[in-house]
């Protein structure tokens, strides 16, 4: 079963989420990856404005391929996560709830979710063309200088995800991998 | 002398280049489809299907598998008893441009490693020359994501480390590689060479048909012996757990020095794409 999530979320509703949860998410969220978030964490560090409300926000690691003629966006699968790790605390202490990426994060990431709570969902890497049929708006609002990583205000509908890592530090790819091997121990 | 335009070579370049991106090749999804029934863990058989639903949307619609439509690797193989006419680099980026300008895919390369401006039209590609006998001209186009690229390691290693050495840094930098380059992965090995030389090694083994094993059967049998032990490792589709971690293993060998044992490990997504041409 998967649970049904209307984003932007709240703090409490990331907590409550557990690692290995199923969920559908739909409303809001914005994409952006290496370049954005390096733009996006200067001017932070500088006091100034951001170009989209952090707080209580999903973002979604992924640079888009260009739409053809009539269609919302290209592919648009998930990107690696980790090269957003320097960047990914600020934002959570911003009041940032949400990541969707795949592959490991640091210490210091799951560290800033525990602390502030946010969630860290995985969406299948290599399935672009699928993922996109979730996506039913798109809109570059910050950075169009960078092409594919612009930062893009996506609304989507029942996109599927699921918690990689939870506010508590539960791990999928540590609990999916050991339940694994015990089932062929046993 | 046979003379080839390199205007034709700009137009077979395009279209390979939005072939490989939209259509996983048929080798490659055999190996997905066999791993398929041959894994037995719930949640790995889930990915496994949408990975298979992702590819039947892009070969219907001819849009791009993974938005990662990488950096245009171009082998090209000539003959040397062909003549192009014109200039064969800026023939082969020219193809390049259009076909990532014209098939709507990503443009992912900067233009210095360090300023990383977008160059916007995904050039210049990464293009090896081999001259062989005869009077043909072979291209393939692989676009490779740099998702699983970053996740690929060399190593120098000693020659009293051995065959046991080799086995152990292959499956130690497909461990580490955990979740971060969308498993099920191809895993292409260069042995031998140079430092630089079993890099170009690994990448060519990429190119293989996924599956077909290595001429040589010491080596053919170590192929298989590897992909054994990276699916006990547990790692699973997109890390989740599972057996599909791998779905082929691939070596290349080369000689070496007295002194040397190098081997590099190209680690290439479920999304392994190559086409290739003949003229």
């Amino acid at each position: 079963m998967s649970i049904s999530i209307q984003v932007p979320m709240s703090r409490e509703q990331a907590r409550s989420l557990r690692a290995g949860d199923s969920c559908l998410l739909s409303g809001v969220i914005y994409t952006a990856r290496d370049a954005a978030h390096k733009r996006l964490c200067e001017l932070a560090a500088e006091g100034k404005e951001l170009p989209l409300d952090v707080k209580d926000s999903v973002i979604y690691f992924v640079g888009p391929t260009p739409a053809k003629p009539g269609e919302v966006i290209g592919s648009a699968g998930p990107t690696t996560a980790y090269r957003m790790d320097a960047y990914s605390p600020t934002l959570i202490e911003m009041g940032l709830t949400g990541m969707i990426g795949k592959g490991k994060r640091s210490k210091e990431v799951i560290n800033a979710m525990n602390v502030h709570g946010a969630v860290y969902f995985g969406a299948i890497g290599g399935c672009g063309a699928l993922l996109s049929r979730c996506i039913k708006k798109a809109e570059v609002i910050a950075y169009e200088d960078l092409g594919a990583e612009a930062i893009r205000r996506l609304e989507v509908e029942n996109f599927p995800v699921v918690v990689i890592i939870d506010s508590e530090g539960n791990n999928l790819y540590e609990t999916g991998r050991t339940s694994y091997l015990e089932s062929r121990k046993g | 002398m046979r003379e080839i335009g390199a205007e034709r070579i700009t137009e077979v370049v395009k279209r390979l280049c939005v072939e490989a991106n939209t259509h996983l090749p048929q080798d490659v999804k055999n190996c997905i489809e066999k791993s398929y029934e041959q894994e037995t863990w719930p949640q790995a058989r889930e990915i496994l299907e949408r990975i298979m639903e992702n590819y039947s949307i892009a070969d219907k619609e001819n849009c791009p598998i993974c938005q990662d439509t990488g950096v245009a690797c171009v082998f090209v193989k000539i003959g040397q008893e062909v003549h192009v006419n014109g200039d064969l680099a800026e023939a082969i980026n020219e193809g390049v441009r259009q076909g990532y300008s014209e098939g709507y895919l990503r443009k992912s390369v900067v233009r210095d490693p360090l300023d990383r401006v977008n160059t916007g039209d995904n050039t210049p590609a990464m293009i090896y020359y081999d001259i062989v006998p005869g009077d043909q001209l072979e291209i393939t186009v692989a676009p490779k994501g740099f998702g699983s690229e970053n996740m690929s390691q060399i190593k120098m290693l000693k020659p009293s480390d051995g065959l046991q050495g080799v086995k152990n840094f292959i499956l130690k930098v497909v461990e580490e590689a955990g979740p971060n380059p969308c498993p099920p992965i191809v895993v292409g090995v260069g042995i031998g060479g140079t430092f630089d030389k079993a890099a170009y090694l690994a990448k060519r083994a990429l190119m293989r048909h996924a599956g077909e094993p290595n001429p040589d059967p010491f080596y053919a049998d170590l192929e298989r012996e590897l992909l054994e032990k990276i699916n006990t490792l547990g790692v699973g589709p997109q890390g989740f757990g599972g057996k599909t971690t791998a779905l082929a293993v691939h070596i290349e060998q080369f000689p070496t020095h007295i002194a040397g044992l190098p081997v590099a490990v190209n680690i290439n997504c479920h999304v392994t794409r190559h086409q290739t041409e003949v003229l």
